[in-house]
Formats: C-alpha cells, sequence, structure tokens
C-alpha cells in the first residue's frame, strides 16, 4: 500500500509505502525536504510534525525525542512509517555546529534545504 | 621501554537502540567477533587482531551515543601515579572496581570540560581467540563482513575542547598531530590527539552540545578493505554518511556509515606515522573542506550536526 506524503514547509509530495519511512521513501526518489542524518533513529536531524493523517513508528533515541515531542505528534522520520497519506512540517532546527560555519560553502547539501 | 604510560583508547562503551539490530551490524558488517554476553544484557566484542578480551561494548539503552571510551596504560603503577595528578588538574576521579566488565581490573573516571568520560585501566586478560604468537599465521580464520582488526580511534565533540588538549598533553602525555583553527582568535576548531604513533588516539570538533559522538573507528588494511566496505554496505543498505574518500587530515583512507541505532561509524586505513617531535600540522579555517574531505574539498552539513 502506497500513501501520499505531503511536506507542508516546501508543499513537496511524494508516495511513501508501508515498508518504508518517510525518510527513505523521501530519499530514494531524489526528493528533499527532510533533513536526512544517520536514518537510525539517533541523531536528531529528521524531526517532523505530524499535522494530519496515521503512521507507526519504531525506537527512538530519548535524548532527541522526548514524551513530550511524542504527544505532540513529533517523530522522527527515519522511524516513521505512514499506515495513511500523511501532512508533515519539518520541525528539525538543522543546529549549526558553530555560526561561522555558514562561511563554508557547501554543494551536496541535502539538509540545508529542508529548513530554508 | 620507550612507549610508556598511555598505550591506545581499548575499551569504548556505545549506547544501542535495539541489541538485536546492533549485534547484526558490529557482527556481521564490521566483522567484530563477540565474547561474551553478561547477565546486565551488555554485549563484549573485539576485533580479530585484539590480544585483549575485548575492545567494544554495546549497553541497550533509550537514547543512542558514548557511555566512556578507556584508554590501556602501561601497569597499575602509572594508574596509582596518574591519580592525583588528574585531581591536581582540576577533575574529579572515581572509581570502578575490578570485574564490572568480564576480565577488565579496576578503572578510573572522569569527565572532561567537554563532557565526555575518559576511564583508564591496565588489567585486563587475554582473549582466548587471540592473534597468533609463535610462528603466528596472519590470522586463524578469514574474518566476517568488513574484517575490521582493531578499534582504532574516536572523534568527540563538545565545548572546551582547548581544556581537553591541555589535559591530554599536560597530564596524560599525549601530543597533538593536527589541528585546525578557528578563524579567529587562537583557538582550534578541531584537534587530533595521540598517545601512540598512530595520527590520532582521539580526536574534537568544538561543539556546544557537551558529551556528543561523532564516530567510532575502526582499523582496516589498505585501500582495497575500503572499497570492499563500500561493496557490504551497499549489499546490505547499511546507512552510508560519505566516501569512500580520504581524510586530508591524517590522510586516512575512509568511509562513513551508521550503526542501526545512528552511532557514526568509520573504517579507516593508512594515514602516516606521527612523532612527538614533528610540527603540528594545521589547517586554516577556510581548508577544512579539503582538511575532513579531501576528495570533495567541502564539508557537508552531516559532518558538523548529525552525532549521537
Ligand atoms: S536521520 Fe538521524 S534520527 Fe532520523
Ligand atoms: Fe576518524
Amino acid at each position: 500500500m502506497r500513501y501520499r506524503v505531503t511536506i507542508e514547509n516546501c508543499s513537496e509530495t511524494y508516495p511513501c509505502s508501508e515498508q518504508q519511512t518517510l525518510l527513505q521513501g523521501m530519499e530514494q526518489l531524489g526528493k528533499r525536504g527532510i533533513p536526512v542524518g544517520c536514518r537510525g533513529g539517533g541523531c536528531g536531524v529528521c524531526r517532523v510534525q505530524v499535522t494530519s493523517g496515521t503512521f507507526s513508528k519504531a525506537k527512538m533515541s530519548r535524548s532527541v525525542i522526548s514524551e513530550a515531542d511524542e504527544s505532540k505528534r513529533i517523530v522522527l522520520a527515519c522511524r516513521c512509517t505512514p499506515t495513511s497519506d500523511l501532512s508533515i512540517s519539518v520541525v528539525g532546527k538543522m543546529q549549526k555546529a558553530l555560526s561561522a560555519q555558514r562561511l563554508i560553502e557547501t554543494e551536496d547539501d541535502v539538509s540545508v534545504a529542508a529548513v530554508g | 621501554m620507550a612507549f610508556k604510560g598511555v598505550l591506545r583508547p581499548g575499551l569504548i562503551q556505545i549506547r544501542v537502540l535495539n541489541m538485536d539490530e546492533a549485534i547484526n551490524h558490529y557482527q556481521n558488517i564490521l566483522g567484530l567477533n563477540i565474547v561474551s554476553t553478561e547477565a546486565d544484557g551488555r554485549v563484549y566484542l573485539k576485533g580479530w587482531d585484539e590480544f585483549d578480551h575485548h575492545s567494544v561494548v554495546l549497553r541497550q539503552a533509550e537514547s543512542a551515543g558514548l557511555d566512556y571510551v578507556a584508554f590501556k596504560v602501561d601497569s597499575d603503577d602509572y594508574l596509582r601515579e596518574i591519580e592525583p595528578k588528574i585531581v591536581a588538574w582540576g577533575l574529579e576521579v572515581d572509581h570502578v572496581p575490578a570485574g564490572e566488565q568480564p576480565g577488565v581490573g579496576r578503572r578510573i573516571g572522569f569527565t572532561l570540560p567537554t563532557g565526555h568520560r575518559i576511564e583508564l585501566y591496565h588489567q585486563i586478560d587475554m582473549a582466548e581467540d587471540h592473534p597468533g604468537i609463535n610462528n603466528p599465521d596472519i590470522y586463524q580464520r578469514r574474518p566476517d563482513g568488513m574484517g575490521a582488526s582493531r578499534f582504532d580511534h574516536l572523534l568527540c565533540y563538545g565545548p572546551n575542547i582547548g581544556k581537553a588538549r591541555e589535559f591530554f598533553c599536560d597530564v596524560l602525555d599525549f601530543y597533538q598531530p593536527e589541528k585546525v583553527d578557528l578563524p579567529e582568535g587562537d583557538g582550534s576548531l578541531a584537534i587530533w590527539l595521540t598517545a601512540s604513533n598512530k595520527a590520532h588516539d582521539i580526536a574534537f570538533v568544538e561543539h556546544e552540545e557537551p558529551g556528543k559522538l561523532h564516530h567510532v573507528a575502526f582499523l582496516l588494511q589498505d585501500w582495497n578493505e575500503v572499497g570492499a566496505a563500500a561493496d557490504i554496505i551497499s549489499i546490505n543498505d547499511v546507512s552510508l554518511d560519505i566516501g569512500p574518500t580520504r581524510h586530508g587530515i591524517t590522510r586516512g583512507q575512509t568511509i562513513y556509515f551508521f550503526d542501526p541505532s545512528g552511532n557514526r561509524n568509520e573504517v579507516y586505513a593508512g594515514g602516516y606515522t606521527a612523532y612527538p617531535d614533528h610540527p603540528v600540522r594545521s589547517w586554516d579555517f577556510d581548508h577544512v573542506g579539503k582538511g575532513i574531505f579531501y576528495y570533495e574539498r567541502s564539508l557537508n552539513d552531516r559532518f558538523l550536526t548529525v552525532l549521537t
């Protein structure tokens, strides 16, 4: 079964099967919008809030998703699979290691597209 | 013996979200061997070329990341003598009794100003399945997966890395083969520190959040093995970060990927031989891309932000 996922921040939309995580579905089609990190629920860069639809989720690192987050339907896109059409909004701050980091020009940037 | 005091990073305890997935990764993908599984659920592993009982400890937890890294020292006398020096430098030292990990003697531990817990130990049993000693063969049997031969080094992210450098160099007699300077002032963005001939035993990047892990690295023999590791990553759909590529810094040939809990791993080959009398190799901030990823010549966002 395939569902439609809409990323509200950038009005991107893509199909995602219930066998795939939201992040896998996006990456596999070369779409952008959700920052891609470890893909394992550990780093927290792929934080999204599900604004409509249903989903199932796997274990996520507590240091990046609190219980309060979960009750607000904030999840990690790499640990979350759709069980209906979904709308999500990207809420992870691509936190800069240093503000000076902006001096570095990056080209292959999967991630910045998301927030900006 | 010319090589005294701290010998190497010998033990690392990593938090994982799911033990079965982690075992599959560290055993079948990296190619470490399981030495034992203990009643508290922790799993102990080692690379094929390590003599000591184990080097990697996996602990299932609610969050991913690093519990601690422990450095092996050359004698129990050193452990006794170094403790007051660590205290005098300003860190609080605690004691972990022998047997807290199977086959490991007493350890002392402290937390760096970067937020990372470091331990020192001397005694550890020899592994049953150790490399050959008498008329030794290369190995007893061909290693699994990537065939990582040993735990090599780690990269930590946290604040006050200048203080960490001072501690390692002044108290533990490490030296600094290489660094990246900040654009302003005399601080460093990143430092590479070693107690040995390896270009780094531990490295740090300045970062506001304390105690973060960037990667744990394991040694491969050569560039061909790095290529084979890349094949294994694709065959098994392991989450790839970047590579195969080379670091300008250390000159290591490398590939970065993630374990199933999001902890970054590296397999690494080559790199120059470091000596304490060599000049500190320095990279200007505007050359950091080439320093970190020599072929791509630019940093990606993930290098600075994706941590556990
Ligand atoms: S990409 Fe790291 S938690 Fe999802
Ligand atoms: Fe490394």
